[in-house]
């Protein structure tokens, strides 16, 4: 056996891994994608506005000021310096409450989405690699599942734990579990099927291995697109149960809730419903371009 | 040499995703009334681009660049869309490279063999059946009632391939574009597959355009052969004469690496540098001609 | 064969087995199929497709889990050893596929495909000496050692086999399966293919099982031929006898059917009495 060890070992030579043909790493490529900057960008905003939401806010959001109500944004007719959005029906500054809407819509984005998943895609890799007796358990469960209306769902879910921000996200998380649950599972058995697969383990990998480093990277592309897009259905979910009055408690200002308000009152001030409104959209349009981007420039296979 | 059937003259082709990099290098050739053309070369030497130029559907990222291509007097690439769809399928059909995904999977063979039947021959639904059964039994096809009411999975690969063969050949079309028929069936089975073609090709007087990687396959069933190396033709001539004693050094190359079970101890030549070098340089002066030639 | 690396004996093969939830008779792939294969031979495996040629292949590999029969590999029973027992003897028994688009991973370069099995193995102690194995190995199937920082996706369909034939005997196995490795290949490239497989089995004394469907390949580079037709062995032997006097109708039906590139205008009227049948 001596020929093989001199033709492995004979050019165990020095090592020079060559730089220049790195391909560039992924935050300079993700940096050179205009629209992904900006949509981060402007998520990136938010995430400070959030958190320093009682340093940056110009008001009070609750100081209501009955004086000053309906009071027009900056630059038309009748508008008075400090309110830059005007606002509102019981004389609340608009910025100030968008601003502080950040917090509500953000924490439900982030947690929920990203709760709704971790579950469902541990359940999908499950279901799409063990197969068999697993994967009819868990794909019946997941059919049962969505034949519940998710908005009856859904308002049960918060009758039960009453009102407030867990049970919003406990209520996205229950019912949007199985949307990342179907489409890993999905394309884990598509990639299960792959010829690389069967190399892993006629190289004796384990299951694990098999699972987490061959697979798991195959379908981490489809699972960014899916999860922020949740994240923007999770915040649109949020101003549904708030616009209906099944979030969190009046008093803690959010979108939904400044959308619900301000649709009584539309006529006398558009602002009060067009400010939330342009937030929320911009808010979901953003973490979608984020998503397209991230996988563009994750995924070796897109980027080519 | 008999009538002309089919006149390629100084196709050129190019790539518009690629830098406009040529595919198609003033490439001629003619196929008589009758004949079987073979087109030979390597993947992306541009064959497959030649059958798709006179089928008029190449790709949105290659533009035909120059040339004629002179069918029965007429200019097919000078022809309108619908001026083209009269002749297509009618006087001139394709028998496909996949039957596994050439037919439509939820469509029953009977109604996709007539649909031509009744669209570019006016047959009556009744009438393009029966034509349809005729076909299937001129192919050799022993129960082809069974055949024309199946879905295409329920069929061999061999049997699908025979049923696209009766449906090209069904129209008597006076050209017939073969791209690599019998790439993706067995050895025996394209066996009896070269041997149904040029059966009905003789019988009808079909000219026939055979687009094949494999010389062992033109070998046995084309008169005439083009060799393709990077979009050009690098030598033309009877089949006999290109392969018994090829001028060209690529032809001598490809016939080298190609293994021959009655000769185990020739073949898996692999291609001399020299020969690739001297091909590209020849390439090379091609274009720099050809763009003086623009130019000037 | 006394000196048989790897041999297997009764080896039946249906659809299904080794699976749960699937009830009824499976339909059998593999019917009781002897095969033997010694040190450093190269053995050709022929046949039609859905002739269970490369569910044999896998089998061998324990890759499919056989209904009945053994797989002895170096003197050992196989057939029963379960992934973590098997585990050692992976590294022994490598594999090529047909198509290295499928098989390499499109999401891992080459680097990280090449050097993980290394390391899993305990070839290397650490990524550094992975690496140079790696480099090793690159430099001796003809490619670029920068091309770990590559992806498949990256390279042409004859650098993609390489890679594949690399990743199989970077591990120095004494068996390596290469099913159809060539069949998606130009014969310019699938001639450098062969000749670099041909070399590698000599110097590294490897037992090569090569399944292909073309028999010319098969005479090419194997010193033995099995034919193979509907889950069975029709004929086995020395290339030399199989090609020049096939004994089954079968065997000398496939060699019919091969077009060699000469002008011999009686060779598609030749027929042999099978051939209607086969369609």
């Amino acid at each position: 056996m001596i020929p093989s060890e001199t033709l492995l070992d004979r050019a165990a030579v020095e090592l020079q891994p060559d730089t220049e043909l790195r391909p560039p790493s992924m935050a300079s490529r993700l940096m050179r994608d205009r629209k992904v900057v900006c949509a981060g960008g402007f998520i990136l905003l938010l995430i400070v506005l959030a958190l320093g939401a009682p340093w940056i806010a110009p008001k009070d959001p609750l100081a209501q000021n009955l004086l000053l109500a309906t009071v027009p944004p900056a630059g038309l007719p009748g508008s008075e310096p400090g309110y830059l959005l005007g606002t509102d029906g019981l004389g609340r500054d608009v910025l100030s409450r968008v601003i502080y809407g950040t917090r509500v819509s953000l924490t439900v984005a982030f947690v929920a989405a990203g709760l709704a998943c971790l579950i469902g895609s541990l359940l999908g890799l499950a279901a799409g690699f063990l197969g068999s007796a697993i994967d009819a358990l868990i794909s019946r469960l997941v059919d049962v599942w969505m034949a519940f209306p998710p908005v009856l769902l859904s308002i049960l879910l918060v009758a039960i734990l009453g009102t407030g921000l867990h049970s919003v996200i406990t209520a996205i998380v229950v019912i949007d579990w199985t949307r990342f649950c179907r489409v890993v599972r999905t394309e884990t058995m598509g990639q299960a099927q792959m010829d690389y697969v069967v190399a892993a383990r006629a190289m004796g990998f384990s299951r694990s291995a098999i699972l987490f480093r061959e697979i798991f990277p195959n379908v981490v592309p489809v699972l960014i697109a899916l999860l922020t897009l949740e994240m923007g259905i999770a915040v649109v979910v949020e101003a549904i149960l708030s616009f209906v009055g099944l979030s969190v408690s009046s008093d803690t200002p959010t979108w939904g809730g400044m959308i619900a308000e301000g649709r009584q009152i539309v006529h006398e001030a558009w602002w009060v419903l067009a400010a939330p409104l342009a937030a929320l959209f911009a808010t979901v349009v953003a973490f979608n371009q984020v998503g397209d981007g991230l996988a563009r420039s994750l995924d070796p296979v897109l980027r080519r | 040499m008999s009538a002309l059937r089919l006149a390629i003259e100084a196709l050129s082709a190019i790539s518009l995703r690629d830098g406009n990099r040529p595919i198609l290098r003033r490439v001629s050739l003619a196929i008589a009334v009758g004949e079987v053309h073979g087109v030979v070369g390597e993947s992306g030497a541009g064959k497959s681009t030649i059958a798709k130029a006179i089928l008029g559907i190449i790709p949105s990222q290659v533009r035909v660049a120059g040339g004629r291509i002179t069918f029965e007097g007429r200019d097919l690439l000078a022809l309108s869309t619908n001026e083209l769809r009269g002749i297509l399928g009618r006087d001139i059909a394709l028998v496909p490279q996949d039957p596994s995904t050439a037919f439509n999977p939820s469509r029953r063979i009977d109604a996709q063999m007539t649909d031509g039947l009744r669209l570019k021959r006016g047959f009556s639904a009744k009438e393009a059946r029966m034509r349809a059964r005729a076909l299937l039994e001129e192919v050799q096809i022993r129960d082809p009632e069974r055949v024309l009411n199946s879905y295409p999975h329920q069929l061999s690969g061999g049997m699908r391939q025979r049923v696209l063969i009766a449906a090209a050949f069904g129209l008597e079309p006076k050209l017939v574009i073969a791209d690599e028929p019998t790439t993706a069936l067995d050895v025996t089975v394209q066996k009896q597959i070269l041997r149904l073609i040029r059966a009905l090709q003789e019988r009808h007087g079909t000219s026939v355009l055979f687009v094949s990687h494999d010389l062992g396959v033109v070998a046995k069933i084309c008169d005439r052969l083009s060799v393709l190396y990077m979009g050009k033709v690098v030598e033309q001539g009877s089949t006999a004469d290109v392969l018994a004693a090829p001028s060209n050094a690529y032809t001598k190359a490809l016939l080298a690496a190609n293994p021959r079970y009655d000769r185990p101890d020739s073949g898996l030549e692999p291609t001399p540098p020299e020969v690739i070098a001297a091909l590209r340089a020849e390439i090379a002066a091609f274009d720099r001609g050809a763009r003086q030639a623009e130019h000037g | 064969m006394a000196d048989a690396l790897l041999a297997a004996r009764g080896l039946v093969v249906s659809y299904g087995a080794g699976r749960l939830g699937r009830g009824g008779s499976a339909p059998v792939i593999l019917h009781g199929v002897d095969i033997a294969i010694g040190k450093g031979e190269t053995v050709g495996i022929v046949g039609e497709s859905g002739c269970g040629k490369t569910t044999l292949g896998r089998a061998l590999l324990g890759l499919v889990t056989p209904s009945a029969g053994t797989v002895v590999f170096d003197g050992r029973n196989i057939t029963a050893l379960d992934e973590r027992a098997r585990r050692p003897l992976r590294r022994r028994m490598q594999m090529i596929f047909q198509d290295p688009m499928s098989s390499l991973n499109p999401r891992r370069t080459i680097g990280q495909i090449l050097t993980e099995p290394i390391l899993l193995h305990g070839l290397a102690a650490n990524r550094t000496a992975a690496i140079s194995l790696v480099y090793g190995v690159l430099d001796r199937v003809g490619l670029l050692r920068h091309t770990i920082e590559r992806y498949s996706f990256e390279l042409s369909g004859g650098q993609r086999q390489r890679v594949g034939i690399a990743r199989a005997v970077v591990l120095r196995p004494d068996f390596v399966l290469a099913d159809e490795i060539v069949s998606g290949l130009d014969v310019s490239t699938q001639a450098q293919v062969l000749r670099l497989l041909k070399e590698l089995t000599s110097e590294m004394h490897l037992a090569l099982a090569f399944i292909s469907h073309d028999l010319s390949v098969i005479r090419s580079i194997c010193h033995r031929v099995v034919v193979m037709r509907d889950g069975g062995i029709v004929e086995q032997g020395s290339c030399g006898d199989v090609f020049s006097a096939p004994q089954s109708a079968y065997t000398r039906m496939l060699i019919d059917a091969i077009p060699l590139p000469t002008v011999d205008s009686g060779w598609l009227g030749r027929s042999t009495a099978e051939t209607a049948t086969t369609i």
